[in-house]
């Protein structure tokens, strides 16, 4: 950079030089990056917050037909014992009458992959009365209505406010404009009805 | 090599210039300087000696201490105590703990923290390996510290093994003689006794061992991330003296043309 | 800009000219960055990339650290262990912010001492030197806003006792303290207040050390022999100096490597050796610690407040007239700020026409026995306020308004300096012989 016009270029650059240079340089940079890495890496989920992605609940006392919600990491959990119409509703529909045919693996981490969206494969137990899935809209992050009873929307499930998208008794999305059906969180449930939210 | 003299003399000075107020804190009782495994560069926490710990306290120091900044999970992480996930849930279960939403207690769960105390005037115990300084001095330089270390563990454990047997009442209540407490008189009554802990290991339970036992284990409360610490620390100093090596050699070519010496390149 | 005359920035293609028009920001980087540096500058001169570097790493370990903490006087204590314990990467980030500190306040030491040998505060860089000063007065109200923040005991009682220096004010005092703490003690609203100019004050240091490299860049590092790089021609000038890159960023990169390497060590498997083990214990309006100091970095000026007692004679005359308004506890307060106070006016008070210390026999002597008398005041600033160190204390509170304000005044008469080089280029070649080679690219 110091280059002096009255000045006859310098002898040819040795590559031991060179090399010293830029072994030098690659240094700097390894210690640029070591540095900021644990800076980023400050941001991320700390040891409380992933350890409490754990939650245990008691479902012996929930009535059929009655909807609770339980906060798991910071969002609504919602659960709901299924009455039989509702069951019966949601196993009705052909897969060709739903918006997102399919749940993943990371929509459903219960599931080993890819699965065809019917109701038996996102209910809790066999018989389709333990529903649980994250109650927030698909859409932008809203929390969709319809655990009171109240707003249900055109299919029986929930319906969110924020852009009118409409979920059936199976949480799926059957109108409006979120992509997906809602998601289920990776649960466990025995015989004993307690529930392990998280793993 | 003037450079370096130079730097040798800011060095010097950086440790001279440490009279950190600890070295000046009232110096206290008698303390024994233990050999830790923890201790140094390279130490490491004794897996099996924290275990041993963690039963003394749970056994012993618990009906009184608490250990409020220290979650039970902690007790799974590496470089610490070496529980699996199951024996933490299991630890854990012993345990109750006020839980705000039931408004009641409950048995605790991994992601709780260990009670606060439960007696008064029994401080907590999280951080008390940190919170007292074993060595001081002398005259003030900090040169003690410098080579043996803060002394945390090593004034736990002196105060446990402390007791001369004396007691005294003052104003109803009584106070305990303690060789390694400042003023010599302590509230707490000597809380260890041979035998008073059985070991799954079948290792020697008289009061030394398991004052030992329980100051390393408490040394681990109060600096979990001991071990990655010094590994970092390691990894940085490794890594910044190839960086300066380096650097003095850029240095030196750079320079060789100005200085009037032919490089010899 | 005047300056040492030097190649300037001159934009080349197309995007630089229609940039450089509209805003000379190349320009700028390009003059600092290759701003001419007297070539013959010591290892003494490596301080200030530190402390550069040290503002970084203060400022972007806090911003990240902050993310974690709660100020708050239920939260503060949990907070700081939640970081130390939870977070990822959280201790590192931690202990460095805590040592980086100290590794702040040691290296402006040397960096001031230097200055104070070197003559660097004499005209024409009376401005770099009183921003330097004002700027090492910020480094202390920010180190010890951020040293109440973990709610610690000695956090606590440190504020409380800081705090009531200025309730030593007579008249106003009690008013101004109340002030300052946000009511009759130390508490939550104190806490807080703390906290937002904690964070506040590191971005005005920023600026003024910003404000620093642009006064010295105008008048030219001083060096070593304190004689001034030619300025007659670019040709003049440049035997006398080489620019900033690469030769002394890579020089300065190099102990700064060096210094960081010590630094990291203390981190990684000492890091508390310079804390007070009572700041582990969560702070209690109730309950004070039997011996309160401050951190090391303050206890020269800390020996300093408390060497002046009311059985002083110099606190007896004041006392006596002024009536009584001058106290000892007032006393001490203004000789710990007078003891700051008296280095803003070095550059008046220093007589001697010679720049550097190293061409003034007499002088070296004084110096040393100040840098000497600081490390004593040190020393004794961590010690019980008791006989001996009551009355060290003194003599070294002495000596340093002496130096200050009588030694450097007579030196300067009296002194007979030794002959000094007559260039830098004279200097350099003296000490590593005639180089016909030229700057290497």
């Amino acid at each position: 950079m110091n280059r002096t016009a009255d000045h006859p270029v310098p002898p040819p650059a040795t590559e031991r030089r060179d090399f010293l240079y830029y072994a030098t340089a690659s240094t700097g940079a390894v210690a640029v990056g070591a540095a900021v890495w644990p800076l980023i890496d400050s941001m991320n989920p700390s040891a409380d917050v992933t350890a409490s992605g754990t939650i245990r609940v008691d479902l012996a006392g929930v009535e059929p037909g009655q909807r609770i919600t339980v906060k798991w990491r910071g969002r609504p959990v919602f659960v709901w014992r299924r009455s039989v119409a509702a069951i019966e509703a949601a196993r009705a529909v052909e897969l060709d009458d739903l918006v997102d045919t399919v749940d993943s693996a990371r929509e459903n981490p219960n599931l080993n992959g890819d699965t065809p969206a019917r109701d038996e494969n996102r209910t809790a137990d066999a018989a389709g009365e333990w529903l649980i899935v994250i109650g927030v809209c698909t859409h932008l992050g809203c929390i969709p209505l319809g655990q009171d009873g109240s707003a249900v929307g055109e299919f029986g499930g929930w319906f969110c406010p924020c852009h009118g998208s409409h979920y059936d008794t199976s949480g799926r999305i059957r109108k409006g404009p979120a992509p997906r059906n809602l998601d289920i969180p990776p649960y466990d449930l025995g015989d004993d009805l307690q529930l392990v939210i998280g793993t | 090599m003037n450079m370096f003299k130079k730097l040798a003399i800011s060095a010097v000075a950086a440790l001279a210039l440490v009279p950190a107020a600890s070295f000046a804190a009232v110096e206290g009782g008698h303390v024994e300087d233990i050999a830790f495994s923890y201790e140094g560069p390279f130490g490491t926490f004794d897996q099996n000696q924290l275990q041993r710990g963690l039963k003394v306290y749970t056994e012993v120091c618990s009906a009184c201490h608490g250990l409020q900044y220290v979650s039970f999970r902690s007790l799974a992480e590496e470089g610490g105590v070496g529980f699996t996930e199951d024996q933490v849930r299991v630890y854990a279960s012993g345990f109750e703990v006020y839980d705000d939403e039931l408004e009641d207690f409950r048995p605790a769960i991994p992601s709780d923290h260990f009670p606060a105390n439960t007696s008064v005037g029994a401080p907590d115990l999280s951080l008390m390996a940190k919170a007292r300084a074993g060595f001081h001095g002398p005259y003030g330089t900090g040169l003690s510290q410098l080579f043996n270390g803060m002394g945390g563990g090593e004034y736990i454990y002196s105060l446990l093994t402390g007791y001369t047997g004396e007691e005294m009442e003052q104003a109803g209540t009584f106070l305990y003689e303690n060789t390694a407490f400042p003023s010599g008189y302590i509230s707490m009554g000597p809380p260890l006794s041979d035998e008073q802990v059985e070991f799954d290991d079948g290792h020697a339970n008289d009061v030394h061992n398991m004052a030992e036992d329980v100051a390393a284990f408490l040394m681990w409360t109060a600096e979990p991330k001991m071990m990655a610490r010094q590994h970092f620390g390691f990894l940085g100093v490794f890594f910044l003296t190839i960086f300066a090596v380096l650097l003095y050699l850029t240095n030196k070519k750079l320079w060789a043309p100005i200085k009037g010496k032919k490089t010899a390149l | 800009m005047s300056g040492i005359p030097h190649d300037h920035y001159e934009p080349k293609t197309g995007g630089e000219k229609w940039l450089h028009s509209r805003l000379p920001i190349l320009g700028l980087v390009y003059d600092t960055l290759m701003i001419p540096t007297p070539k013959n500058l010591n290892w003494w001169w490596i301080w200030g990339i530190v402390l550069a570097f040290c503002l970084v790493l203060q400022i972007v370990t806090g911003i990240v650290l902050v993310m974690h903490y709660t100020p708050h006087v239920d939260y503060a204590f949990a907070s700081i262990e939640h970081i130390m314990r939870d977070v990822n990467g959280g201790y590192m980030l931690r202990y460095l912010h805590m040592n980086g500190a100290s590794l702040f306040f040691f290296a402006v030491y040397i960096h001031i001492f230097r200055g104070l040998y070197y003559g660097s505060y004499k005209a024409p860089r009376e401005v770099t030197w009183i921003i330097g000063m004002v700027i090492y007065l910020l480094m202390m109200a920010t180190g010890f806003l951020g040293y109440v923040l973990p709610w610690g005991q000695m956090s606590f009682w440190g504020a409380t006792v800081i705090t009531g220096l200025f309730g030593a004010i007579p008249f106003v005092g009690e008013t101004l303290q109340t002030w300052l703490l946000g009511g009759p003690a130390v508490d939550n609203y104190t806490l807080n207040r703390f906290f937002s100019l904690h964070y506040l004050l590191p971005f005005v240091i920023a600026a003024l050390v910003a404000v620093h490299i642009w006064a010295f860049h105008t008048t030219g590092n001083n060096n070593p022999t304190g004689v001034e790089v030619r300025r007659t021609s670019k040709e003049d000038a440049k035997k006398d100096t080489l620019p900033f890159w690469p030769y002394f960023v890579i020089k300065d990169l190099f102990a700064l490597v060096v210094v960081l390497a010590v630094f990291w060590a203390i981190v990684g498997f000492m890091p508390n050796y310079l804390g007070h083990p009572d700041n582990y214990i969560e702070a209690n309006p109730l309950s004070t610690p039997a011996h309160i100091v401050p951190e090391w970095y303050f206890l020269p000026f800390y020996a300093i407040l408390r060497a002046f007692t009311s059985d002083v004679w110099v606190v007896m005359i004041a006392s006596w007239v002024t009536g009584g308004i001058i106290d000892a506890k007032f006393f001490g307060v203004l000789a710990m700020f007078g003891a700051i106070a008296v280095m803003f006016f070095t550059p008046w008070l220093d007589t001697s026409r010679v720049r550097s210390g190293a061409y003034r026999p007499m002088f070296k002597w004084w110096f040393w026995l100040l840098a000497i008398d600081f490390v004593v005041l040190m020393w004794c600033g961590a010690q019980p306020a008791e006989p001996p160190y009551s009355i060290i204390s003194l003599i070294g509170a002495a000596y340093w308004f002496a130096y200050f304000l009588v030694i450097l005044p007579i030196l300067g008469v009296i002194e007979k300096p030794a002959e000094l080089p007559d260039t830098i280029e004279a200097d350099f070649n003296a000490h590593y012989g005639k180089s016909d080679a030229t700057p290497a690219e």
